[in-house]
């Protein structure tokens, strides 16, 4: 039997961990994601989770120490945000390069400076290209259940690379809220133990992570790019599975009311959810808009987007990250590099906002969507709206 | 090791290239990125095995006579054993001096 209960999503996801049966967490404390692995610790020193807790010195150790555990076999996980993200860059790269099936859930929280503890998507987009897959959540029960599909992508002998689930600092961290956390056996059933082919084994010895002369680099590089995109498919297979299993449905892009919507708005995330109250009050009001959501970052669902708007004359996308310099806000960036060859598509207009911690409301999504439609019919010479800033 | 470096594909790549011949490093030819070579007058040589200790590489080794000399398979050129050596024993020389 399932029951809802109301409990905070970092305790909840780190109970997800714990049905998963990881075997080893390397984590470092950081806000805020700091409930996630403290919870987990807790689990471990109770007995009620029989995992290797490694309470490192950093970062950097935390995802070096997770290379050592997935190597050897062992379900790993761990936990960041923001500048703990950051020390963990170059470790990133290595973990996906050795097709490490490491699970990691991101606290999304900007980075410094000026110091902010709150949330904003700059850790994920400084992350963009670490070859891991990347999937967002937009509340506590997604964060539970992707956490569980996180594993099983992962480790899916086909695909065999680290995974992140990125879930907005405070907005979810925080905030209690109720869900239905699977049952034991049903996780169990779904999610079977890893197999990692060619694991660290005296026996049987191997070298991992050796260096790769010009020779080879390129070769390594595009068996990586056919691996994750190939990836794709049994991401779909996996949420199909759970789907069946558990009764909820995720989908590369989510779309919300877009049946006969001339307008869509896209972010991602929390903030989505307060889109979707925008989108409404406005189709309440008789507008034709609507939403859609990545939740696919990596590997990147072009055919999916490229589906989703094939009805609308204009999408608007709130970046809640900034390219400094840049040409506009890194999914924006992508999106339209994503158009850019096809015959008809839609104008994207896009704005940043929403950084270090500031709200958007729903008035306030309201308000940037009817200045991405004005902006779409008369043009501007921006390359992108920075929405909400103090003149 | 099926085939060469240069002539696998990247379907040949194990999964994360990951290496599975242990010591396949010893066939990594690093005598290729000298520039200088080594040279000796062994009749200054006390055998003392001193250059083969400093060796960063750990390619100097006794020939049949019982003299330190490097494998330029693997020596480098990097000169450390020459500025070690106290019997001036080892020069080294550009490689495209005879």
């Amino acid at each position: 039997m399932t029951i809802r209960v109301g409990v905070e999503v970092s305790i909840a996801l780190a109970d997800a961990v714990k049905l998963c049966n990881a075997d080893v967490i390397a984590a470092y404390p950081i806000t805020p994601q700091t409930h996630i692995v403290e919870h987990l610790a807790e689990l471990v020193a109770n007995g009620e989770l029989d995992a290797e807790y490694v309470p490192v010195e950093s970062e950097h150790s935390a995802m070096s120490a997770c290379l050592g555990s997935s190597a050897m076999g062992a379900r790993t996980f761990t936990a960041t945000s923001s500048q703990g993200l950051a020390l963990m860059n170059e470790v990133l790269w290595v973990a996906s390069g050795m097709r490490l099936p490491i699970v990691m859930a991101v606290a999304n929280r900007a980075l410094s400076s000026p110091l902010s503890i709150w949330g904003d998507h700059s850790d994920v987009m400084s992350v963009r290209d670490t070859g891991w897959i990347q999937i967002f959540v937009e509340n506590g029960q997604q964060a539970v259940d992707n956490t569980i599909c996180a594993f099983r992508i992962a480790e899916d002998n086909r695909v065999l690379l680290p995974t992140m689930v990125h879930l907005d600092g405070f907005n979810l961290t925080h905030v209690i809220e109720p869900m239905v956390m699977p049952e034991e056996s049903a996780v169990a059933q779904f999610l079977p133990p890893l197999k990692f082919p060619l694991p660290l084994n005296p026996d049987k010895p191997v070298a991992m992570g050796d260096f790769g002369p010009p020779a080879i680099f390129t070769e390594a590089k595009w068996a990586q790019e056919v691996n994750i995109e190939a990836s794709k498919k049994v991401i779909l297979e996996v949420w199909d599975e759970f789907y069946k299993a558990f009764g909820r449905r995720y989908l590369p892009v989510e779309k919300y009311r877009t049946e006969g919507a001339k307008t869509l708005i896209l972010t991602m995330g929390s903030f989505s959810e307060t889109a979707s109250l925008a989108i409404d009050e406005l189709r309440s009001e008789g507008n034709d808009v609507g939403q859609i959501s990545l939740r696919l970052w990596r590997p990147f669902p072009f055919d999916e987007l490229r589906q989703a708007v094939k009805e609308a004359d204009t999408l608007v996308v709130l970046d809640r990250a900034l390219s400094v310099g840049g040409p506009a806000g890194p999914v924006a960036s992508e999106i339209k590099s994503a158009f850019y060859n096809m015959a008809k598509k839609p104008k994207v207009v896009s704005f940043v906002g929403g950084l270090g911690g500031r709200d958007i409301t729903v008035n306030a999504f309201k308000d940037i969507i009817q200045k991405g439609i004005d902006i779409a019919r008369t043009g501007t010479k921006n390359e992108y709206e920075f929405y909400g800033v103090r003149e | 090791m099926a085939k060469s470096e240069s002539e696998m594909t990247w379907k040949d790549l194990e999964i994360g290239c990951i290496c599975t011949e242990p010591g396949s490093a010893s066939q990594y030819q690093s005598g290729g990125w000298r520039s200088q070579r080594p040279t000796y007058n062994f009749e200054r040589c006390i055998k003392c095995g001193l250059c083969s200790m400093y060796c960063p590489e750990g390619c100097i080794h006794q020939n049949k006579d019982g003299y330190f000399e490097a494998d330029l398979y693997y020596c480098k050129g990097c000169g450390i054993c020459a500025k070690e050596c106290w019997t001036k024993v080892i020069k080294m020389v550009e490689e495209e001096e005879k």
